[in-house]
């Protein structure tokens, strides 16, 4: 599904990423962790599209398409969805009207018709009991005066909502106790199909308890530095990051 | 329209309506921009006694209206174009002005069929088929073309409710007593340099009084439009609501393209008496100028209120999208006890428009209360200002505002500036000024755009939001129109 080979990208002439290579494929669960200042965040909005930072190097393919030669909004529209770690306010816009237009931008660009008001409803309904949200949610103004955890949650909600191929939660367990935790996690839970696929990025291994990863990714300086199984995310929880760095630098001066 | 009654939040539909409207109207210049082909009857440039009497002959007028214009010609004669505006504009030469021009046709009309089919054709341009509106929106319509209004609807219907509807010159005629009452009663010929000048040579406007106890039963609209080259457009409303009357009148504006720049100079009064309301909304869009800042409409208005009975209420709401400068306070006199004033702003400037406006709240009476939400839009190189009065007289006890004033700026080419005036003169009132500036954020249209939304959809939605206090003031109809209005005026402006 997604393919990144030789990835380099900076922002404001500053090299963060520094060469990715990673092969995410239907069906399966990566989780990118690492150290603040790894690089993370930056692979998230690269990906994406944020044009505050520059690729400089390297492929992505999403789904056999240049990834890069598109847009922000086509790359949503191919069905990338970005669960920010900072959730955006728009005041004076509600969800409903904010979701509905996202919603219909996409069926629009996939040749799908829209939804009848009936059948938004009925989403609605239907999504905002799996995170146990409020109904009038839906009229609040996006984001406006939510606590962190109803921000985050609302980001997992969207994601229900327009159903996206491609998932990418950028450090959604920040700010979240652990019931809310639990919560955005079931979210995920819900989402995860043998047709879609889900990068989560974290500083913690907390989350991947809920959302159980098929592959692990250590993240350093810009470069994923070790790769593994589930039972990765436990070392390093374990060990702390300081032991990869180690077991690094002794492989390089080796 | 019709998507609108369905059952989900309204937002959603006139959103999503939006939107497509966007894709008819991206990479269109100013739409209104034709000239209709009829002949006017405009008289030579310049202005003398002579021209005003003209005028007043020209409209049949009585003595006494004659003489009114003619004491505020000298009155203006005397006095000195304002200058403390923050705008900039080369100075006006007021003897290059044609002060009258009238389409020409057949003098008394009874009925559509007898209008010039130009003009008919010209109203249908502009998206208001009057045959059409009378049967579907239940809006009553005097059409103002260039000076003369050429057609009214609805008379009947109102007219069994004892409610007048016309134009100024008729009122003038019909209902001589109201109108030397209330003429110029709030806005008096000596109140500024334009109103002034608009009471010598007003060309027409609309009348409204809606008497004891009515509650006015369709909203009322006046279209107004400027056509004939380099004519000043005086126009000149008086909305009368008497004990316990309600109205809800709307104004929209639209003119063609020109090269020289226009001189608007129009004067609103508003008289509001026990327990009765006028509501007031205005969208203005007349030709701002090109994206080099050439040409535009000067739009410099008096629009007043005199809240004169207990418990009445004024409100005004304006979008003001086009003109190249904008000169413009709507205000309220709240004299009469436990009377509300309220105004709802959006002006938007762009490319190189230039708006100074706000509103002015006199406090007289006891426990008078008004409420002031103002938001600037500022893109390209438009310079927006906020300039504000709040009065509290010295018996006003009780008295409480609270004023709103938003800014937002796109790109770092444009200003936006606030100018609040606060005097208070008794100890009881309470007054609050709130004011915040903003950029559009990148941050924000990133997240839209991460949604599936183009950035250029994801500005309107934005500005809509940051509009949303304003726009829900506005009359259903005129609040898509409005937000129409607003995504052409902000084409291209970032990104």
């Amino acid at each position: 599904m997604l393919s990144i080979k030789n990835l380099k990208a900076n922002i404001d002439g500053k090299e963060i990423l520094n060469g990715i290579d990673l092969e995410i494929k239907t069906g399966e669960v990566h989780a990118i962790m690492g150290p603040n200042g790894s690089g993370k965040s930056t692979l998230a909005n690269v990906l994406t599209g944020n044009k505050s930072y520059e690729v400089t190097e390297g492929e992505i393919l999403f789904e056999g398409k240049n990834l890069l030669e598109m847009d922000p909004e086509t790359r949503a529209r191919e069905g990338m969805f970005l669960a920010f770690q900072y959730p955006i306010e728009i005041p004076g816009i509600s969800n409903a009207t904010f979701l509905k237009t996202a919603l219909n931008e996409i069926r629009k660009y996939n040749n799908q018709p829209e939804l009848t008001p009936k059948e938004f409803l009925e989403r609605i309904k239907e999504k905002a009991k799996i995170l146990g949200l409020d109904d009038t949610l839906i009229s609040r103004a996006v984001n406006v005066g939510f606590s962190g955890g109803e921000k985050k949650r609302n980001e997992i909600f969207q994601m229900l909502m327009l159903e996206p191929k491609f998932v990418l939660l950028d450090e959604t367990d920040s700010g979240l106790d652990i019931d809310a935790l639990k919560i955005v996690s079931s979210g995920v839970n819900v989402y995860r199909k043998p047709t879609n696929a889900v990068l989560v990025i974290t500083h913690y291994q907390r989350l991947l308890d809920y959302i159980v990863p098929d592959y692990v990714h250590v993240l350093s300086k810009g470069r994923i530095i070790k790769s593994g199984g589930k039972e990765l995310a436990l070392e390093l929880e374990d060990k702390g990051y300081d032991w990869i760095k180690t077991e690094e630098l002794e492989a390089e001066n080796a | 329209m019709a998507k609108i009654e369905e059952n989900v939040p309204s937002q959603v539909e006139e959103t999503s309506d939006d939107m497509k409207m966007l894709d008819d109207l991206t990479n269109s210049e100013y739409k209104w921009g034709f000239i209709t082909d009829i002949d006017s009857d405009t008289v030579a440039k310049g202005l003398n006694e002579k021209v005003v009497i003209f005028i007043s002959q020209k409209k049949n007028e009585p003595e006494w209206m004659t003489e009114w214009r003619l004491k505020a010609f000298r009155y203006w004669q005397k006095m000195e174009e304002p200058k403390w505006a923050n705008v900039k504009y080369p100075p006006i030469d007021f003897q290059n002005i044609s002060y009258y021009s009238a389409p020409k046709q057949k003098p008394q009309l009874n009925s559509l069929e007898e209008v010039d089919p130009e003009l008919l054709k010209t109203f249908e341009k502009l998206g208001i088929p009057l045959e059409e509106q009378k049967i579907l929106s239940g809006v009553a319509v005097d059409a103002v073309f260039d000076s003369v209004s050429v057609a009214t609807t609805f008379k009947e219907a109102l007219k069994e409710k004892g409610i007048i509807f016309s134009s100024v010159s008729e009122a003038v005629k019909e209902h001589p007593d109201l109108v030397k009452k209330y003429l110029g009663s709030v806005v008096p010929y000596t109140d500024n340099y334009y109103a002034a000048l608009n009471a010598a040579v007003f060309s027409d406007g609309s009348f409204v009084y809606i008497p004891k106890g009515v509650r006015c039963p369709m909203e009322l609209s006046t279209y107004f439009r400027i056509n004939s080259q380099e004519t000043g457009q005086f126009e000149r409303t008086l909305i009368i609501a008497e004990e316990g009357a309600y109205v809800s009148y709307l104004e929209g504006c639209t003119a063609p393209i020109r090269d020289n720049n226009q001189l608007h100079a129009a004067v609103v009064e508003l008289v509001v008496l026990d327990n009765a309301q006028i509501k007031y909304s205005t969208v203005q869009n007349w030709y701002p100028g090109d994206k080099e800042g050439k040409g535009g409409i000067y739009n410099f208005v008096t629009k007043r209120g005199a809240c004169r009975g207990k418990n009445s209420k004024i409100s005004w709401t304006q979008v003001e999208t086009g003109s190249s400068i904008t000169w413009k306070y709507p205000g309220c006199i709240l004299q009469g006890d436990n009377s509300v004033g309220e105004f709802y702003s959006v002006a938007v400037t762009n490319n190189y428009q230039q708006a100074d406006t706000g509103t002015k709240m006199i406090h007289i009476g006891k426990n008078t209360r008004s409420t002031v939400v103002s938001k600037g839009i500022s893109a390209g190189h438009g310079n927006n200002s906020y300039r504000g009065l709040i009065r509290v007289g010295k018996n006003a006890e009780g008295a409480r505002n609270f004023t709103q004033c938003d800014s937002m700026l796109m790109g770092d080419k444009c200003g936006a500036h606030t100018f609040p005036y606060i005097e208070v003169e008794n100890e009881s009132a309470k007054v609050e000024h709130e004011a915040t500036t903003s950029k559009i954020g990148e941050d924000q249209i990133f997240y839209l755009n991460q949604r599936g939304i183009a950035t250029e959809d994801a500005v309107n939605m934005i500005v809509n939001g940051f509009c949303k206090e304003v726009f829900k003031e506005l009359p259903m109809e005129f609040a898509v129109e409005a937000q129409k209005l607003l995504a052409i005026s902000l084409e291209g402006s970032v990104g």
